[in-house]
């Protein structure tokens, strides 16, 4: 992890300004998708920051983890739009189809289901994003095949 | 009055991005032209007089805004394209940058001769990471013409620009927490003064403006004067894109006219309610705007006509909530929303958030306090004037909106 660390260091460079863009590159190289704390203190290390700045701001953004997620990340908006065009199915297939609750993993690694602020895909509301890509105008059919598509 | 109209999106669907012959075919990097062909004080005078306000959702004249930030000198001046579209049912901006993102960076590269400009960044909010590479592709492509870099189009005009990608933070849409957040820290706001124009990124001086601002400044260049000003009324001129969404039949982005009326935009527009069901209200703005009951949808889409109500456009979303939602779920579901993106730092926001949801939470369950409806106006009235920055500021506003248009849905409820 280290040298990993340092490589992305030296691709972004060491003043605070990086510090973002570092971290989300440290997130995307773990297989989990989140930050381990032991990579935030080697990002403060190596970018001479105090560990408390780093911390400050894997916990303040949405986008970044400190515990254990998936392979993919599935993010259901949970803004008013969505709820407005019922996007509480949405929730309860996608929770039966892969037998866990929001906030938690699949038993294979595969998928973490979480809640996500509005991403601005209302006009395809209710929507998801997997990871990057976003999917709107979702019913049962359309979200298993595209679960499907993840899965193989 | 025609209802939907292609002047900023004259160029949607007819080149596909990052195509940059496709984007010259279609008259692109023409307004660039123009602009340096004049003064840098002509050019603002041109923004100033064709009346366009900043379409973010503060409203401030632009024209106004860049002769300030001219006024700055530096050896370093920084110009930020905000494309931290966060505001809940706003998905115009994603479209301009998706459409037509030659619109947009040449608005920049035109704004950036105006004010002395040095360095361009486009801060494009994490959620929208897929269109990452498609805006370097098509900054690429302008380097690759001599449209950005050293000596632009031959003149003595240096500019480039970066991509800045957020890490999700509906408060880094206000300006000095995006920029915290470009120097690695949390997005808080910053105390003002000094406001930005005079010391903003890396303390610099620096112009913050929204996607759209430049897009119209784009085509208010290119065109004729007066073609932009054709468009509204006399103290709204011009068009304004609209997110038009939640229960209707065809959400999406439409660019209308300013002074087209709610029910217009939502029945011709949007050809009407989803599954013809009656509508209970209309969110203007996005969630820190307004409910505004069936009465109020004969209002004119104006600066005026709002702020005579002591309203505001916003971000230009309209969103539809037909009659089967439940208006104290909705409230619930706004204040989740702030409570989650307060930022912490001030405590009538940070606390103010948490009180209001505590209150809604008893009024569904039908615990409410006697005292409840004061306590919503007093803990409101608090944020509304003594929180920090904008956010905190427009939180209430949904839920003093609903008590003020529809009081009988929010303190009637059964059982109580």
């Amino acid at each position: 992890m280290r040298d990993r660390i340092i490589e992305i260091i030296g691709t972004h460079g060491k003043n605070q300004g990086a510090l973002i863009p570092v971290l989300k590159a440290v997130q995307r190289m773990n297989p989990r998708q989140y930050i381990p704390q032991e990579a935030s203190q080697l990002v403060a290390r190596i970018m001479g920051l105090r560990e408390s700045e780093v911390y400050e701001v894997v916990s303040f953004y949405g986008e970044f983890s400190e515990t254990p997620r998936a392979e993919h990340v599935i993010k259901i908006c949970d803004s008013t739009v969505c709820r407005v065009n019922h996007h509480r199915e949405l929730v309860d297939i996608l929770e039966h189809t892969l037998g866990i609750r929001v906030g938690e993993a699949s038993r294979d690694g595969k998928f973490f289901l979480e809640y996500s602020p509005c991403f601005g895909a209302c006009d395809v509301a209710p929507a998801l994003r997997i990871d990057d890509k976003v999917y709107g105008n979702l019913d049962r059919d359309k979200l298993e095949a595209i679960l499907e598509a993840y899965r193989r | 009055m025609k209802k939907n109209v292609a002047l900023i999106t004259e160029n949607f669907h007819h080149y596909i991005p990052p195509d940059l012959a496709g984007y010259k075919h279609f008259g692109g990097f023409t307004a660039l032209k123009k602009a340096l062909a004049l003064s840098e004080e002509d050019l603002i005078e041109r923004i100033e007089d064709s009346g366009l306000r900043g379409r973010g959702g503060a409203a401030y004249p632009t024209g106004k805004k860049m002769r300030q930030s001219k006024a700055y000198q530096d050896d370093i001046k920084y110009l930020i394209c905000n494309a931290d579209e966060g505001e809940p049912g706003t998905f115009k901006d994603r479209d301009l940058l998706e459409q037509d993102p030659f619109g947009v960076l040449e608005g920049m590269v035109i704004t950036a001769y105006a004010v002395g400009a040095t360095h361009g960044i486009l801060y494009l909010r994490e959620e929208y990471a897929h269109l990452l590479e498609l805006l370097q592709g098509a900054m690429a492509a302008m380097r690759r013409e001599g449209l950005l870099g050293q000596g632009i189009l031959g003149t003595a005009l240096d500019f480039d620009m970066t991509i800045f990608s957020g890490a999700g933070a509906y408060i880094c849409g206000e300006g000095t927490s995006l920029i915290e957040s470009m120097e690695g820290r949390p997005g808080r706001p910053r105390n003002k003064p000094p406001y930005t124009k005079a010391q903003g990124l890396y303390l610099k001086p620096t112009l913050v403006s929204n996607v759209e601002t430049f897009s119209a400044i784009t085509a208010i260049v290119k065109h004729p004067q007066g073609v932009f000003t054709g468009y509204g009324t006399q103290k709204s001129p011009g068009t304004k894109l609209i997110s038009l969404c939640g229960n209707v039949n065809n959400p999406g982005t439409y660019e209308v006219p300013f002074g087209l009326t709610l029910e217009e935009i939502i029945t011709e527009l949007g050809h009407g309610v989803a599954g013809d069901k009656g509508i209970k209200f209309v969110q203007v703005g996005g969630i820190s705007g307004p409910l505004l009951p069936r009465a109020c949808l004969k209002m004119p889409l104006t600066y005026e006509d709002f702020d005579a109500e002591g309203l505001s456009i916003g971000s230009g979303a309209v969103l539809v909530v037909d009659e089967d939602t439940d208006i104290l779920d909705f409230l619930d579901a706004v204040a989740a929303f702030f409570k989650h993106e307060s930022c912490g730092k001030c405590t009538p926001c940070r606390e103010g958030n948490r009180q209001l949801m505590n209150i809604l939470k008893r009024m569904r369950e039908g615990t409410a306090l006697p005292s409840d409806p004061e306590n919503i106006q007093r803990i409101a009235h608090t944020m509304k004037y003594a929180s920090f920055c904008g956010l905190g500021k427009t939180a209430p506003t949904a839920l003093l909106s609903a008590i003020k248009y529809c009081p009988e849905e929010i303190f009637m409820r059964r059982g109580q």
